[in-house]
Order: C-alpha cells, then structure tokens, then sequence
C-alpha cells in the first residue's frame, strides 16, 4: 500500500512528465490549423487551408500510400513468420532453444543505424540487389515478428498444450486442430500483435534511410526531408498530425485488445 | 472370459535414464472400470498418454480391440480423454464443445445436435448448452469434459485424475455418479488416480503402480485384505508391518506381516483366553479423534509403532484421551495378520 504522501507526489510526477511528452505533440496538432505560416504564438487564427494543400500535395500523397504498403506488407510477413517461430519453439525441445528465442526478439533493441547499414550492405553489396519497396518490407519485419512473437508466445503460455491434445483426442487432425482451436484461442493475440507491428513499421525512419531507394519515400522520411524547407512547414505539420493519428490508433487498439482478451480467457481457465 | 479392450505387452516409455513405463503387461476387460493407482512419478499418468497417443511408447504395443494403435495419433485411435484440467474449448459454449467431435468426423448437423443433447442429459447439463465455459463451475466444467467424451462412444475412456480438482464433498457425489455413468454406457473406463479411497470405491479392478511396474493387479476387496507387498499395504489404506525380529517376536515366524489398524484390540490388561491371538504389549504416545473413529498410536515393547484404529461407537473421546502415556495391551487374531511375499534379506 503506498502512502497518502507518496501517491500524490507519484501523480505529480506522472502529469508532468504526460505534459511534458504531450505539449509538443499537442503544439504540432495546433499548428496545422495556424493561419500564421512563422506559427507565431498565440496563433492568429485557425484554418483547414494547411490541411487542404497537404491534401492536394502529391509528394505527401505518396509518402502516405507508400508507408502504408510497407507497414502492411511488413505486418503480413511478420504474421506468417512470428506465428510460426512461436509455434516452432512451443512444440519442440532442443539445445540452443533459448539462444534462438533470443536471436528473434534481439532485432527490436539493436539500433536502427546498424540495422539499417547491415541490410543496406547487405541487399546491394553481398546480394546485389536494388533497394525497393520489398527492401523496406524485409527490414521492417525483422523489427516487426517480435510484436507477433512475442504476443503469441505469451498467449501459448497461458493456455497450455491441453486444448490442442484434446482437439487431436477427439478426432480432430493437425490442420482440423490449428483451424478450429488453435487459431481462434490466438486471434486477439496476433491482433494485438499486428496492429503494433503496424505501428512500429509506419513511423520507423532510421532503417528505412538506409534501405529505402529514392523513389520509395515513406511518410516519415518525406516530412524528414521537407521540414527544413520554409514553403513547406505548414504542410509537415498537417503530415506529422496524420502521423501520430495512423501510429497512436493501432497501439490503442491493441492495448484494448490485449486487455479484453486477458478477461476472457483468464475467466475461461 | 470377456473380449478384450486394451492389451499392452512390454511397454515401456523411457526418459533419458528414467524408466517412466517398464515392460508392463496389461489386459483391461472390455466394460471394467479400470484404475491405475499410484503415487505421483509411478507412471500411470504415462501409461494413460501412451493410450491415448499423447506420447510414443519406447519399446512395446498397444492394442485396443483388434487393432495394434501402437503408432497412430491420437485422432486414429478409438479412446477419448477426460484431462485433470478438463481442456474446455473457452472459445466455444457448452454444446459446441460437446459437439466438437462429431463436427470433426463429419456427422451431420441434426445427428451431432441430438446426440450431443443426449450426452449432455447424461452428465445431467442439459439446461447449459448455450453457456460459455467460463460461467460454470469446476464441477460442471468436469461434467462437460465427460460428455465431449462420451458423445463420441469410444471404445475406451481414459480419465486423467479427474476429481482431483474438486472439493471433497463434490467428489464423493462425482465418484458415485461416475461409476453409475459407466455402469449406463458400458464404455470400458481407464481411471488414473493417486487417491487410494476412490480407486477402491469406484473400480472393478485396481492396478498399483510404483516406479513404473505395477505392483498389484486385484480387485478392492482383495487389494484391501491381501496386499502382496509392503507398498501396496502402505499406499492402500494404513497398515501396521512387522519383518524381522519384531515379526519373530510378535508372530514368532520370519518373514514380513501386516496388520489393519480396525483390527487390532486394545486393552487395558490381556485377556484370559489368547488362543489364536498375538499379544503385545506397549504405551499410547497419540490419541487422535477423527469423528468417526479414534486413532491411537501404540509404542510396542517389541520395538515397532502400531496404529489402531476404533469406531466411536460407544467410547467417549474423554476417555480415549486419558489413556495417553498409559500401559495398554494389544490383540488380534492371528488370521488377520497379512503374510507380504518379500525376499527375505
């Protein structure tokens, strides 16, 4: 039990520090309705103009289309891998098998920059191949599986083997079994995984620099490079909004999800 | 003689150097109810997975009626499985779960409906078909992983410490209730337990296990009266053992004896007649009143502690507790006594 004393001085901190991490974000939302184009303070005005040539903005328009190919490839592989990695280090027992856990969700902490110039060298020197669209996919979903991983693996724990035995003992085979038990008891899992492997693969920059060709311009890479040009400012400001709406979505969905599905199979158990 | 459900010859099942399963030989009666008793590590949970196919025998077969199941899979052998935490689907209801396998061998919808309403009536659930898992209790989630299983009619049904879960009351109800459920199907029940009561109360036949051999296949009765080795007398019910020179001195034979603590006299002075007695001497060191019956622990002369055991039919425990710390005299006819096949060492 924490002290009366304690607890208010907890709260303190956590607003600050919420106001301190939210008042720039908060700032940048309110800019793209700021008539004044220097964003003087307090803002002269509001107005949709800035939202309405971000719109008509080709350059932008594409950098959306582009980050949202990449993120949904990126999730789609990772659904596919992370599901059966999970799957494959659940079913078997052998030597090394913490090492191999360990390889997949290193990817996630290794810094972007080594990362991004380990693919880069990668694809065109050793391989030899041209940086593209799939480039990006590829790279992103190294990051991306230890969401799907992660959240299956977690969900395997707290089921147990029974249920798939039982599905075999009652005359189901092995497809039969993944289809009707196994896949449905990890539905919200792999949600949840998704839609943070979403998150995390649309506004990623640092690998995406390296393994992104000219042409493949994503969301944050366009807004990375059009901020230092004064024209263009108000129209960052409306694409950096849209950013964090299409990153802050997902995570919210998937917190809800992780915690629903939590009650619902905890009281099943 | 009765056909023959599950016959296993030489199974084995080895972990690295621990023998889980060792060469067991085994027929189970088509219609019996079958327990496999055994402390936690005999191998009779082993023994029930190697059935169902959950685990690949190391050495040995396995035949269930005709057919040698020894290498299918679980889905190719005609037994279903009751497991200790009941495995409830939580994402389907009640029915659904009951259904499930008949949906996945392809019956048809109104069949499949009928006969799972029909198992459901049996376990007497027929009012929590549309329920999800979650809103019933232990001892119905129990029910319901019984008719999943009936619902399918297997040859054989293996349960896995199915009452273990629940509180003692539920599962004095459920062993009754189970042993009326399979005399009603006449599916061959394989009941796997470490509880010595209810292996005794519900099964035709008893098989003790101890470190993967069984050391005792016989009925209750028998298992009860005639235990063939000290494990047996010591895991079923309590029992008092004599070998050695306490055995020379109290039975005044070599050898290894058993006595049941029901039926041991205690007495304050030895009787006039002890002709056909054993006559032993010692003090009470426990007294411990059990409702029902009393227990009292007897330091013999003769060097070994006998517990015995009396209804309190008209003693009062006042009474019995005052005899702590006094000289008293044990008897028993020495019929009673158990003579245990043991290699004389």
């Amino acid at each position: 039990m924490l002290s009366h004393g304690l607890r208010r001085s907890l709260t303190a901190v956590t607003a600050v520090v919420l106001v301190i991490v939210y008042i720039p974000l908060a700032l940048v939302l309110l800019n793209s309705f700021n008539t004044d184009n220097t964003f003087g303070w307090p803002p002269p005005g509001l107005t949709l103009h800035w939202w309405h040539v971000a719109w008509e903005s080709q350059g932008a328009r594409d950098a959306l289309w582009t980050s949202v190919r990449v993120a949904l490839a990126a999730t789609a592989l990772a659904l596919v891998l992370g599901t059966l990695a999970a799957m494959g280090l659940r079913r078997t027992r052998f030597f090394g098998r913490n090492v191999v856990s360990l390889l997949i969700i290193l990817p996630i902490a290794l810094p972007g920059v080594v990362t991004g110039l380990a693919f880069q060298n990668g694809f065109r020197t050793i391989l030899g191949i041209d940086l593209s669209l799939w480039t990006i996919v590829i790279a992103h979903a190294t990051f991306c599986i230890v969401t799907v991983f992660n959240n299956v693996q977690a969900r395997f724990q707290r089921l147990g083997g029974n249920f798939e035995q039982a599905s075999m003992d009652l005359g189901a085979g092995r497809w039969t079994t993944f289809r009707l038990v196994t896949f449905p008891m990890l539905r919200s899992a792999l949600l949840a995984g998704a839609l943070l492997s979403f998150g995390l693969s649309f506004d990623e920059i640092v690998v995406t620099t390296f393994t992104a060709s000219p042409q493949d311009q994503t969301l944050p890479i366009w807004i990375f490079q059009n901020l230092f040009r004064p024209n263009q400012a108000p129209i960052v400001n409306v694409v950096a909004a849209v950013l964090v709406i299409f990153s802050a979505i997902p995570i919210y969905l998937a917190q809800r999800l992780s915690g629903a599905s939590t009650e619902g199979l905890t009281g099943a158990r | 003689m009765t056909a023959t459900a599950i016959s296993l010859r030489g199974l084995s099942k080895h972990y690295d150097q621990v023998r889980a399963v060792d060469e067991l030989d085994l027929d189970i009666a088509d219609g019996e109810f079958f327990s496999m008793l055994g402390p936690s590590g005999s191998g009779k949970t082993t023994v029930l997975r190697l059935i169902a196919g959950f685990e690949e025998p190391t050495a040995g077969t396995i035949v269930l009626g005709e057919d040698d199941v020894t290498r299918r899979p679980p889905f190719a052998r005609d037994v279903n499985t009751v497991f200790q935490d009941y495995a409830i689907f939580p994402h389907m209801s009640v029915l659904e779960n009951v259904e499930y396998g008949l949906r996945v061998k392809k019956v048809g919808r109104a069949e499949r409906r009928t006969r799972a309403e029909e198992a459901l009536a049996t376990v007497r659930l027929e009012s929590y078909a549309a329920r999800r898992p979650h809103q019933l209790s232990g001892g119905q989630r129990q029910r319901v992983a019984l008719a999943r299983a009936l619902v399918n009619r297997p040859k054989v049904l293996l349960l896995d410490e199915p009452l273990g879960a629940l509180d003692l009351k539920l599962r004095r109800e459920m062993q009754i209730e189970l042993k009326e459920i399979q005399r009603e199907v006449g599916i061959t029940f394989v009941f796997v337990t470490h509880d010595q009561e209810e292996a005794l109360t519900m099964s035709d036949r008893v098989a003790v296990f101890n470190e993967g051999r069984i050391e005792q296949l016989a009925t209750p009765v028998e298992l009860y009266e005639r235990p063939a080795s000290a494990f047996v007398a010591g895991f079923v019910g309590t029992s008092n053992l004599f070998r050695g020179e306490a055995a020379r001195e109290l039975v005044g034979a070599e050898g290894a004896f058993v006595i049941r603590p029901e039926k041991v006299r205690l007495d304050a002075e030895a009787p006039a007649d002890t002709s056909g007695l054993c006559v032993a001497p010692g003090v009470v060191r426990e007294v411990v009143y059990l409702g029902s019956t009393t227990s009292t622990v007897v330091a013999l002369d003769a060097g070994p502690t006998v517990t015995v055991s009396h209804p309190n039919t008209d003693t009062s425990i006042d009474a019995a507790l005052e005899r702590r710390d006094q000289r008293v005299v044990l008897t028993w006819r020495r019929d009673h006594l158990v003579s245990l096949e043991e290699e004389t060492a």
